[in-house]
């Protein structure tokens, strides 16, 4: 980060320097301003006290990364224990651990941090503005996140061990049945969704009130729009959550009986208030993605993307419809005809505004000047492995079809389809596609392809399996399984110690590219639009003081 | 207050209504179950007696009981189905035993499947209106009376009816300071 810290008389230099070159219409900063161009502090102070959204940005990304390797260090344990049948590695105990904290892990702490890093980092560069619209909570809402993730982890070195009872935490697994420190995990994510709260609020309070004159609604970039979006869905299911966990607590210490049949209660309750938070918790992580790949893909494409509009209406209608399919999770639940058929149709539902967006992607590099880029290749190849994702979650909507595949490997393979090669591939991407502006260097290229191609071809060594074993009965979440699935498991094991390793490559780019590299110029990409191209490479310390004139 | 200001306490209030509205799903789940009769559970409360008999058609009922968390009771039906005309009374006895030496509370819960099913079965006297005591070692006879509704759909030509039988001793009987943890 060395390079961001650079002083402000260079930084002036270079962006009068491009504005010459380039005649790009940011309006003069006045002289006088120059005293308030002060740098950051030094040391760990800068981080500790930051208010500024690119320092923040930083921090979630780090922190995410991070936790994306803590994750997958525990999804190696997983298959390790599964590279063959039987019981070799570790406990079953252990194991239910490993599931249930990676999940936790993945979820909380890689995907939607890095989103919140990346909204931190471009949406006041996209949208004009100066920073963040609360700059202080910002720095309390990353801040709180260490201390969520220290109890979480920290419980799995406690006497009894961590959670183990899945991510999903269906009482009466996480009341009746789970040990003491259950209370730590419910903690836990309290601070993680209040941390995802406060981040949700100032996302829209930065959208709504801080735009840059002339940035109308329908001229923000696709990114913004999606966050915005995911946002409000923040808003409206991290308190249901919260409300969740609280009753997991009460139940579980306090003798209320909110999930417990002797009490008056009902455990199917539980599915229903949880996966009334988790259905949009899911659109929550691949939102944000679509904004990011529809970034990426006209920049390379050398055209306007396709249907702007139809992607912001897109976006608000799988939003919209994300609250009214909670109960595809639980087709087997004994649900009545009734509602067994309205839960399938609004789910097949969303495969419409989802089928805009992949259509709009596909038009958008038809007939264009595609160039492939690294990010690039990310954002195609996620196109691709969503859309694959997004036919086994239509094949899961199917409700007597959901009776065979529910809490199967097919089940495992669909959410990693959406989550590893939809959410992780287009953080990827977007780190790619944006890491030369933080740092002002070029990334090294070849290593970057060879850890595109390495994931690639690995992630789909991995999970692509998963589909047949889960087909022919394998169930999800235990660890041994019937002699016939060895083989094919033995093949995700390798695919997936291929596709962790591979991810030591991407780290490396990283840090190589913090470090140093090519210097590239304010437009990185050629063809690349945007406000956040406008400001200098590396992004200067402060941006956007005066706010920019929105070119029509 | 600013615009910004504004913006900052709606949304906050909007959090707060979603954390209360988590809690308010509790008795609307209740309440749209016991509308519309999804979840299997039947009502608690005892109903009046049926005035008509549907002859035309017999429905087989069931009868399973499930012991919770090695609860120390024997429950179980002296008959595992019998065969009922919609609107006629019928009778089961279910013998009960405490299998252990100390003096326990049981609760039953009752369950039908399938689900639509449930409020169509009327339960005169039923043993799970109310909390058992069994003594150590006490085998007791408990009676259900109960009708189908004649309006029991068609399609329904069996239904089962499940009981869950807890070990309420520890919150029931003696209120317990070591209740809650465990």
């Amino acid at each position: 980060m060395n390079s961001i810290t650079q002083d402000n008389e260079s930084t002036q230099e270079q962006l009068d320097q491009i504005k010459t070159q380039e005649g790009v219409s940011i309006t003069d900063h006045d002289d006088t301003h120059t005293e308030h161009h002060h740098g950051p502090e030094k040391g760990i102070k800068r981080w500790l006290y930051t208010t500024n959204h690119k320092d923040i940005g930083s921090m979630y990304l780090v922190f995410s990364l991070v936790m994306f390797l803590i994750g997958g260090s525990m999804a190696m344990v997983i298959r390790a224990e599964l590279f063959q049948p039987g019981l070799q590695l570790v406990d079953p105990h252990f194991f239910n651990q490993m599931t249930t904290v990676h999940g936790l892990i993945m979820v909380f702490g890689a995907v939607m941090p890095a989103f919140v890093g990346l909204a931190n980092w471009m949406v006041p560069l996209m949208i004009g503005a100066p920073d963040m619209a609360l700059p202080r909570m910002n720095n309390w809402s990353f801040w709180i996140l260490p201390f969520a993730f220290a109890i979480l982890l920290g419980s799995l070195f406690m006497e009894g061990g961590g959670p183990a009872f899945g991510w999903t935490f269906y009482a009466p697994l996480s009341t009746t049945y789970s040990n003491d420190n259950t209370a730590l995990f419910v903690f836990a994510i309290h601070i993680m969704g209040m941390s995802s709260i406060m981040g949700a609020i100032n996302v829209i309070v930065t959208i709504v009130n801080m735009r840059a004159p002339g940035m109308t609604w329908m001229k923000l970039p696709l990114f913004v729009w999606t966050w915005l979006i995911t946002a409000f869905l923040l808003i409206a299911v991290m308190p249901v959550l919260a409300g969740t966990v609280t009753m997991v607590l009460t139940d579980k210490y306090f003798g209320t009986s909110f999930f417990n049949a002797m009490g008056g209660g009902d455990p199917v309750m539980f599915q229903h208030i949880f996966w009334f938070f988790g259905h949009p918790e899911v659109y929550i992580m691949i939102l944000p993605a679509f904004g990011i790949v529809s970034s990426i893909i006209p920049a390379f494409s050398r055209k306007k993307l396709f249907g702007y509009a139809s992607m912001v209406y897109a976006t608000a209608s799988i939003a919209f419809l994300s609250f009214i399919v909670w109960a595809h999770h639980m087709f087997t639940t004994g649900m009545p005809l009734a509602g067994e058929l309205f839960f399938m149709y609004t789910t097949m539902l969303i495969s419409v505004p989802t089928g805009v967006k992949v259509f709009n992607w596909v038009a958008t590099m038809w007939r264009g000047s595609l160039s492939f880029e690294v990010p690039m290749l990310f954002a195609i190849a996620f196109v691709v492995l969503f859309t694959i994702g997004g036919f086994s979650g239509l094949m899961l909507a199917i409700t007597p079809a959901d009776f065979q595949y529910h809490d199967t490997y097919f089940v495992v393979a669909h959410f990693h389809y959406v989550l590893v090669t939809g959410a992780i591939f287009s953080i990827m991407a977007g780190v790619y596609y944006w890491l030369p502006k933080w740092t002002g260097n070029m990334f090294d290229i070849a290593l970057a392809k060879w850890h595109f191609w390495l994931s690639l071809v690995s992630v789909n060594v991995l999970f692509f399996p998963m589909h047949f074993v889960g087909l022919a009965g394998m169930p999800r979440r235990i660890p041994d399984y019937a002699l016939q699935f060895a083989d094919f498991n033995a093949i995700i094991s390798i695919g997936g110690f291929a596709f962790g390793l591979s991810q030591l490559l991407f780290v490396v780019v990283v840090y190589k590219c913090i470090k140093g590299g090519d210097k590239v110029p304010a437009k990185v990409w050629d063809a690349a639009e945007g406000l956040e191209w406008e400001v200098d490479s590396p992004a200067p310390y402060h941006t956007f003081e005066t706010p920019p004139k929105i070119k029509n | 207050m600013t615009s910004q200001g504004k913006l900052i306490r709606n949304l906050a209030f909007a959090c707060i209504g979603m954390f209360a509205f988590a809690f308010a799903l509790v008795p609307l789940y209740d309440v749209f179950c016991d509308i519309t009769g999804l979840n299997g559970k039947p009502s608690l409360e005892q109903a009046k007696v049926s005035e008509t008999i549907d002859t035309s058609r017999i429905v087989d009922v069931g009868f399973i009981t499930h012991i919770q968390n090695k609860a120390p009771f024997k429950v179980s039906a002296d008959q595992a189905v019998i065969s009922v005309q919609p609107g006629a009374m019928s009778k089961v006895v279910f013998k009960a035993k405490n299998i252990s030496s100390e003096n326990r509370m049981m609760q039953a819960v009752p369950s039908i499947s399938p689900g639509l099913a449930a409020k169509y079965m009327h339960k005169i006297e039923c043993f799970c209106f109310n909390q058992q005591a069994l003594a150590a070692g006490e085998e007791a006879d408990l009676a259900l009376m109960f009708y189908i509704d004649t309006a029991l759909p068609i399609e329904i030509e069996e239904l089962t009816l499940s009981y869950t039988v807890f070990d309420i001793t520890q919150s029931g009987q003696m209120g317990s300071s070591q209740g809650a943890s465990k």
